[in-house]
């Protein structure tokens, strides 16, 4: 099939203002949209820019607004995208230059979530046991790769960029309802903030974001209540 | 700009950041990796990591040690296997410890699942070995690894790319990596360095591999005369996605799923009775191969079935919820009810560069160590996994020879001063930037790349002979004088990922070159590297690994004996 990718052009080096850039190409309906783009650097322009690397939905590298929607490139197919295709940086990221942005404020927000198991006490000789209901309880926020699609498109994210966001707040999740974890208070301490879970107003756009379907909504409200309640 | 580290690790997937972690609190360490850590290959790893927990039924590591050996055809050496196979089992205690959400038995413990080429009792019936986190467990390491760095405060440098390394007066001196952000050239004046810098698949047309895994550290470290081991043997994974080549992992396999061919038989039962699809890769990928070249593919095509029709909705959603999804996503068939179509994949770099038992490179058949120099992962050859590797024993390699490693570097810069940094120590980098920079040739990486990965594809995958990869040879020499006038239309600093794209086009280009110069001197067949002009193994003659230097003369080959403890060389039957 023929298709025309429209993409939002920004080099720090030479432009002064974002331009789009327009591209025809012949492609397969089955291939994705990543290597439409690819195929646009490699054999058309070479400077055209983003990241990438598994090439299947795995490592969280290329999140961009695609037909404006927050997605990535390598999971989505060009059946799936008509014929004229425009193609964005995400939303509320300072942009570097075309579609890559400048994650670190995002990445930062993750740390700060203390995400990593806090325990006290000595360590069993063997694994700890956990039932797979008590493992169920948080599989599903185990899954985020960081792309950064769910908190670019959150409304309340974009009136107020410190607000911590989605993606800290399932990372905060995956620990507080792990039965192994003793650090609870300490992270609800960082969620309880004005920056924190509060900011959320349950748009959903988040959900609809999620490259890995990840419940991002259900799981915010399961902090909300565990904060509530004060316990998980 | 030169920054002084006690030790640096380059790359941050799992062998990097389990090296990481041991060298935190013992000096200055920064960690160098062209991705964010969390977007490393690792992260894509499904089935599990292998260890003899028993969880489920009786295991032993000693059986663990037997089938490593067994599938690496016996080019393994034992006593590094032996240490893998007991250290897998502390190591998946660690991970637990630290948190990895492991899928759990009925009674709590960290479930197993069976996975090829794994048995019990010395190859009687496939063992639950496996353990796993759905099919998401390189991703559950990942992150795990990470978060435990993040824990105790590992300093990265994001975004930064390895150019090159630097060996002075026989000693490592430190490395030199391009800033994506800035295009600035930095060198790291260290008295470690440790090499973690994942596989080179790319050199293939169809790969389970990322677009990042082009090898850029073992071509680094060979262009500094240190030898590569055993690149010939390459592992191709029999269910890559048809002309994708996304894994879908063994896992399913695993999980009862069975490859048919266009008569919409069983075929493994003519190659393999006992492990039936559970037999180790090499072996299925053949089968694969054979099925389609005496016309039993799908359709006439390159390609057979995967069939997990059979396996239940609660299955698939509970323990291959990813795989499902991908089989979905890409190429709109639904698992539940269609077969899917697949064919081997380019995988997994069984060499790499040479090291002992403690992750230190050494640089001949005496194992010299290079002081300072360290490698683990899959850029590293230990050898654990010999001429074939046995699913989820790469997962135990990085964790068990990444820990291994940084042990032994954070010993060592306690008790060792940098070597002196030569002068203009960033000139090799600098020029080899520059000279893409200012090229003034018409030749595109990508093009230079379609035909390399074609033709690897097609001469020196999962069959090959002499004729063949001697053409290969002189095409590979064809593409070498191309990639001479290749260009780079992004001039500018800032990320300028097509400079990079040229010069790990380069890096392919070289490690390419060492694997047809290995796979064409042996002329057996073992493992991974099937010689159809020699279709046996030849153990009077090839039971040892191979050396490739590069030298001014060209690829000089030199071999190293294979350490043999427990178990004395078979027929391998499954
Ligand atoms: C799809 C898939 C599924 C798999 N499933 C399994 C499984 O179930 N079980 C199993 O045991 N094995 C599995 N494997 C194999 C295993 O995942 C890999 O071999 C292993 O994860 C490699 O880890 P690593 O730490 O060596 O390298 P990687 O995780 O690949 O990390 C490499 C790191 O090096 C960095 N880097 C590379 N070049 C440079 C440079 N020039 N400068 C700076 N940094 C650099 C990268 O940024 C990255 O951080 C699978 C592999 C694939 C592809
Ligand atoms: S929750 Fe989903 S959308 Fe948000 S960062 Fe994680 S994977 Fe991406
Ligand atoms: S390239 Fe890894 S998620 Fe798209």
């Amino acid at each position: 099939m023929q298709v025309t990718l429209k993409i939002k052009r920004f080099n720090p080096d030479k432009d002064k203002e974002p331009w789009w850039g327009e591209y025809r190409i012949d492609a397969e309906p089955t291939d994705r949209l990543l290597d439409a783009l690819n195929h646009v650097k490699w054999y058309l322009d070479g400077t055209l820019t983003y990241r990438r690397s598994c090439a299947h939905g795995v490592c969280g590298s290329d999140a961009m607004q695609i037909n404006g929607r927050n997605q990535l490139a390598c999971k989505v197919l060009l059946n799936s995208l008509g014929n004229n295709i425009t193609i964005e940086p995400m939303r509320g990221y300072r942009v570097i230059k075309d579609l890559l942005v400048d994650m670190d404020a995002f990445l930062a927000k993750y740390r700060s979530v203390k995400p990593y198991l806090i325990t006290h006490g000595p360590e069993p000789e063997k694994e700890r046991l956990q039932s797979p209901e008590d493992r169920e309880k948080f599989d599903d926020t185990t899954k985020c790769i960081l792309c950064g699609a769910c908190t670019s498109g959150c409304p309340s994210f974009w009136a107020d960029g410190e607000y911590i966001g989605p993606a800290a707040i399932v990372n905060a999740h995956r620990f507080l309802f792990d039965s192994r974890d003793e650090g609870g208070e300490e992270r609800m301490e960082i969620l309880n903030t004005l920056e924190g879970v509060w900011r959320c107003r349950t748009i959903f756009n988040c959900v609809e974001a999620c490259p890995r379907d990840i419940n991002v909504t259900r799981a915010i409200g399961e902090v909300k209540k565990a904060l509530l309640y004060r316990k998980v | 700009m030169v920054q002084r580290y006690d030790a640096v690790v380059v790359g941050a997937g799992g062998a990097g950041l389990m090296a990481a972690l041991q060298l935190a609190g013992h000096g200055n360490v920064a960690v160098l990796s062209k991705l964010y850590p969390t977007r490393s290959h690792t992260g894509a790893a499904q089935g599990g990591i292998g260890a003899a927990l028993g969880n489920l039924e009786e295991d032993h590591w000693e059986w663990h040690m037997f089938d490593t050996v067994k599938g690496s055809d016996y080019l393994a050496d034992q006593d590094a296997v032996e240490i893998l196979c007991r250290e897998a089992i502390e190591t998946v205690y660690d991970l637990e410890h630290w948190g990895l959400p492991f899928s759990r038995t009925p009674e709590g413990k960290i479930a197993q699942r069976p996975f090829g080429g794994h048995t019990k009792e010395f190859g009687k019936a496939p063992v639950r070995r496996s353990c796993y986190a759905a099919d998401r467990t390189g991703h559950m390491i990942l992150q795990t690894c990470y978060q435990q760095c993040i824990k105790h405060n590992v300093h990265f440098y994001n975004e930064y790319h390895v150019l090159d390394v630097l060996i002075e007066q026989g000693r490592c001196a430190g490395v030199v990596a391009f800033c994506l952000a800035t295009g600035e050239i930095h060198t790291f004046h260290s008295k470690a360095v440790l090499f973690a810098s994942g596989g080179c698949g790319k050199m293939f047309r169809v790969s389970s591999n990322a677009h990042s895994l082009t090898g850029d550290g073992m071509a680094v470290v060979y262009r500094r005369g240190i030898p590569l081991e055993d690149m010939e043997f390459f592992q191709f994974h029999p269910t890559g996605i048809y002309k994708m080549g996304i894994l879908l992992s063994e896992a399913a396999r695993g999980e009862g799923a069975i490859l048919r061919n266009k008569l919409n038989e069983r075929f493994m039962e003519r190659y393999a009775p006992t492990l039936l699809d559970l037999a180790p890769r090499d072996m299925v990928s053949r089968a694969i191969y054979r099925e389609i070249r005496e016309g039993r593919g799908i359709d006439g095509k390159n390609y057979v079935h995967l069939d997990m029709t059979h396996l239940g909705k609660e299955v698939l959603d509970e323990k291959l919820p990813d795989i499902t999804e991908f089989a979905r996503t890409y190429l709109g068939v639904e698992p539940l009810t269609q077969p899917v179509p697949i064919q081997p994949t380019a995988h997994y770099a069984m060499g790499g560069i040479p090291t002992d038992v403690e992750g230190r490179v050494v640089i001949d058949e005496k194992n010299t160590p290079l002081p300072g120099l360290y490698a683990a992962g899959e850029v590293a050859c230990v050898s654990v996994h010999g001429a074939n590797r046995l699913g989820t024993n790469s997962l135990v390699d990085i964790l068990v020879f990444g820990r291994r490693s940084g042990r032994h570097a954070a010993k060592f810069i306690h008790e060792n001063d940098w070597a002196p940094l030569g002068d203009q120590a960033d000139s090799t980098a600098r020029d080899a930037v520059s000279q893409v920079l200012n090229s003034t040739g018409k030749e595109r990486a990508a093009d230079i790349r379609d035909v390399l990965q074609d033709e690897m594809m097609d001469k020196a995958s999962v069959f090959r002979d002499a004729q063949g990869l001697t053409t290969l040879r002189e095409k590979l020499g064809e593409l070498r004088e191309r990639y001479k006038r290749v260009k780079s239309e992004d001039r500018g600093k800032s990320y300028n990922t097509e400079l990079l794209e040229v010069i790990e086009l380069g890096c392919l280009l070289d490690l390419a070159k060492v694997l047809v110069e290995s796979a064409l001197a042996r002329v057996e067949s073992r493992g991974g590297h099937y010689r159809e002009d020699f279709p046996k193994r030849n153990d009077a003659d090839w039971l040892k690994h191979t050396l490739a230097y590069q030298t001014s003369k060209g690829i000089e080959l030199r071999f190293k004996p294979v350490v043999i403890t427990k178990f004395q060389p078979m027929e391998r039957k499954y």
